[in-house]
């Protein structure tokens, strides 16, 4: 496996490379990525990552919105997580002007967060066991996905981009269902997530397919800001829910998985073990959730005051960073999202480079890519 | 005109006596090549068409979901209707494409699954070609869908169908030679290549119980081995959707996408009734021994019967193996066909010479 620069690939491809394009429309690259990749029989020289066909100019858009508006546009990256990234820019606007949010809105929107992160979790589960070729798994992890959106679904009236948490609390209270559904689908899951291990986890074709493939170092997991379940697999203890806790995160007993290995296989264990801790993180709040209100008191029109200000949270993939510079302004005068997948991404050519097409697949489906994400 | 459904040769020898009375012998023959032809043509259809129709609902059954279930009374309909749609398709040529092997290569594939359709023993004297080779036929016959895939790979001039058709030559090579010797340990136990003999010789057991543990062994590699001679299940690397779009034929579309996705079913249906006939009897039913009784109370069941039944099971194992587990590398693949089962195969079959010297089976 050979260490390569970006610089040397952009200028070094040859006339004699046998190049291939896998992408942009392909079945198994989750959103529109296309990947030039060079081929030496079956094995990979070099691959080029093209991103940019979902690039929609969210930060320049963020520019002529208010921070209520701004909270739609954060859906949009990372749809599997949108509750986190509704997370970051709140976090960011109530640092900024100082309010203090009730207790209440914190254990609801931990609570949201672990739920969007078991989401999260199942659809890269199945997406990754059809990108294998066990097409079962594509069916059996959306089943249990949809016990999740039918919650969101009643609670929010929208099953996948919510714009529910927003600066100063929730757009509205909980629905009343909403504690006795998410206990009815723990319990429910507790039962189903064994069934997976039984499907993939222990079956040695998919052991064979991803242990040893893709190797990330430590070192170069810090260096390239390989975050998330990804970074965890490689030693790298990059879990914002510890570091910098917000929210609820303080209140609740839960690990951070690590493991060693940094291979796919090390990034399949971590991401199975995260259901597992999410699904804890929810028992102990969910039957805690204490009275009160479900927003602060906030100015109809936010204007966060001159400076600088960032926030970081963990989404299921990895770490959100959101920065804004405020010209003292209801707009931001520039906002910048630092996002997971987009540090999980550009490695690919070092970790797949050696191996064969077949593995490359494999490197991507366990890096858990949305492109939307990469490309804003 | 006389029809015994435990012996067709009652009805076939009426038929025959019929046109050589009427006919010169010559024309007699003519006829009869003409009418069996027509029927393996009209069953190898119809045999596609719900194979594809029974995937789907096995499928969907695995996977939680229903399957067709709107085209006609539980969704019987829908291969058809998705027939009458590939034939009304267009038939799009590529322009660097090599014209004469595009146009054959689907052939060739059709071609070499009506051969060896021909020589499977259905029933009691519902035997088409009855070589005294019949094993050794049926092999050779199969490996010739090998040239119909290089070629689809190669004149497509695409990048994609070139991999997938070198992946699949190489695994498909590779793995006749263990199905080859999974096949060969049956001939030994029986004595003869000949198809109508070796059931015969199962007529107080199936060879799966006659032939314990080495035939045991035999079973289950040539069900591994005769998947991945398929391009199926574990082994669909050559077509394998998620990862080279569509293999080798990716550039086909219309009749002819058709006849590469039909033969591929009828492979499979080819590879499951030569496991049934081979280590479960074919159309002989369970019989024990010398048990009269119960030997007996299985001849109630027609052969016919037993045959579709063994085979049946056979397809719905291997359609098992697909939907559940993941994928085999390409060099995951070799490795397996080279380390681990050939040299299996070849230790069972000095095992098997040896066992049949001794004696140490049931005859």
């Amino acid at each position: 496996m050979q260490e390569v620069e970006l610089q040397d690939i952009l200028t070094s491809r040859e006339d004699g490379d046998y190049i291939i394009n896998i992408g942009p429309q392909h079945p198994s690259t989750h959103g529109v990525l296309r990947f030039v990749v060079s081929l030496k029989g079956e094995m990979l020289d070099y691959v080029i990552p093209h991103c940019g066909y979902v690039h929609r100019g969210i930060e320049k858009m963020c520019e002529r919105l208010t921070y209520p508006q701004i909270i739609h546009l954060t859906d949009r990256m990372d749809y599997f997580s949108a509750h986190m990234n509704n997370e970051a820019v709140s976090l960011l606007v109530e640092k900024a002007i100082g309010v203090e949010v009730p207790e209440r809105v914190k254990y609801v929107r931990t609570i949201l967060s672990e739920l969007g992160r078991i989401a999260s979790h199942q659809l890269w589960w199945a997406a990754f066991g059809m990108d294998m070729g066990a097409l079962t798994c594509f069916f059996y992890g959306l089943r249990d996905r949809e016990k999740i959106l039918d919650i969101f679904d009643e609670s929010f009236g929208s099953r996948l981009l919510h714009s529910f948490i927003c600066p100063g609390g929730l757009m509205n209270d909980i629905h009343p269902n909403f504690q006795k559904r998410t206990k009815e689908f723990i319990k429910y899951f507790r039962k189903k997530l064994p069934e997976y291990d039984e499907l993939l986890t222990g079956n040695i074709i998919f052991e064979q397919r991803t242990k040893g493939m893709g190797v990330m170092s430590r070192q170069d997991a810090i260096s390239y800001g390989f975050t998330g379940p990804c970074g965890r697999a490689s030693n790298f203890a990059c879990d914002i829910r510890k570091k910098y806790p917000y929210s609820a995160y303080d209140k609740v007993d839960f690990k951070e998985i690590l493991f060693d290995e940094g291979d796919c296989w090390a990034r399949y264990k971590v991401r199975i073990a995260e259901m597992w801790e999410s699904m804890k993180i929810i028992e102990q709040l969910i039957d805690n959730i204490p009275d009160g209100d479900y927003t602060a008191k906030m100015k109809p029109i936010i204007k966060l005051p001159e400076g600088e200000y960032s926030q970081r949270v963990e989404t299921a993939k990895g770490e959100l960073g959101v920065y804004v510079v405020s010209k003292g302004e209801k707009n931001p005068y520039r906002m910048h999202f630092r996002t997971p997948n987009f540090n999980n991404l550009f490695p690919i050519s070092q970790l797949a480079a050696g191996n064969k097409i077949a593995d490359l697949i494999a490197i991507s489906g366990s890096l858990d890519l949305i492109i939307p994400d990469i490309d804003r | 005109m006389p029809f015994n459904i435990y012996d067709f040769s009652t009805t076939t020898k009426a038929i025959d006596t019929f046109l050589k009375t009427n006919m010169s012998p010559t024309w007699a023959f003519v006829t009869e090549l003409a009418i069996v032809g027509l029927i393996i043509l009209i069953f190898y259809a119809i045999i596609g068409l719900y194979l594809v129709y029974a995937e789907r609902k096995v499928c969907a059954f695995m996977q939680n979901r229903v399957g067709p279930n709107r085209v006609g009374k539980w969704g019987l309909i829908q291969t058809i209707a998705d027939l009458i749609k590939l034939l009304m398709k267009e038939l799009i040529t590529i322009r660097k494409a090599d014209k004469l092997l595009f146009n054959i290569a689907p052939f060739i594939v059709i071609i070499a699954s009506f051969m060896a359709i021909a020589a499977i023993p259905f029933a009691k004297g519902l035997h088409a070609v009855d070589f005294n080779i019949g094993v050794f036929y049926m092999m050779a016959v199969s490996s010739i869908g090998v040239i119909g895939i290089l070629l689809a790979g190669w004149s497509s001039n695409s990048k994609y169908s070139l991999i997938g058709a070198m992946r699949s030559g190489a695994q498909v090579v590779s793995y006749e030679l263990s199905v080859g010797l999974a096949l060969l340990s049956v001939v030994i136990f029986s004595g003869s290549m000949q198809l109508s003999t070796i059931i015969e010789s199962q007529a107080n057991g199936w060879w799966i119980f006659k032939g314990h543990l080495p035939a045991i062994i035999s079973f289950v590699m040539f069900l591994i081995a005769s998947t991945a001679e398929i391009n199926r299940g574990p082994f669909d690397l050559a077509e394998a959707e998620s990862e080279l779009t569509a293999g080798f034929h990716t550039e086909y579309s219309g009749i002819r996408f058709a006849f590469f996705f039909l033969g591929e079913y009828m492979n499979m249906f080819i590879v499951a009734s030569l496991a049934a006939t081979v280590f479960l009897g074919g159309w002989m039913p369970l019989h024990i021994g010398n048990l009269e009784g119960f030997n007996h109370v299985m001849d109630f069941i027609p052969p016919i019967v037993w045959f579709f039944g063994k085979t049946i099971f056979v397809i719905y194992v291997i359609m098992w193996f697909k939907w559940t587990f993941p994928r085999l590398r390409i060099d995951q693949l070799l490795t397996l066909e080279w380390k681990y089962l050939l040299p299996i195969n070849l230790v069972n079959i000095i095992v098997i010479a040896f066992i049949v010297l001794m004696g140490w089976y049931i005859k």
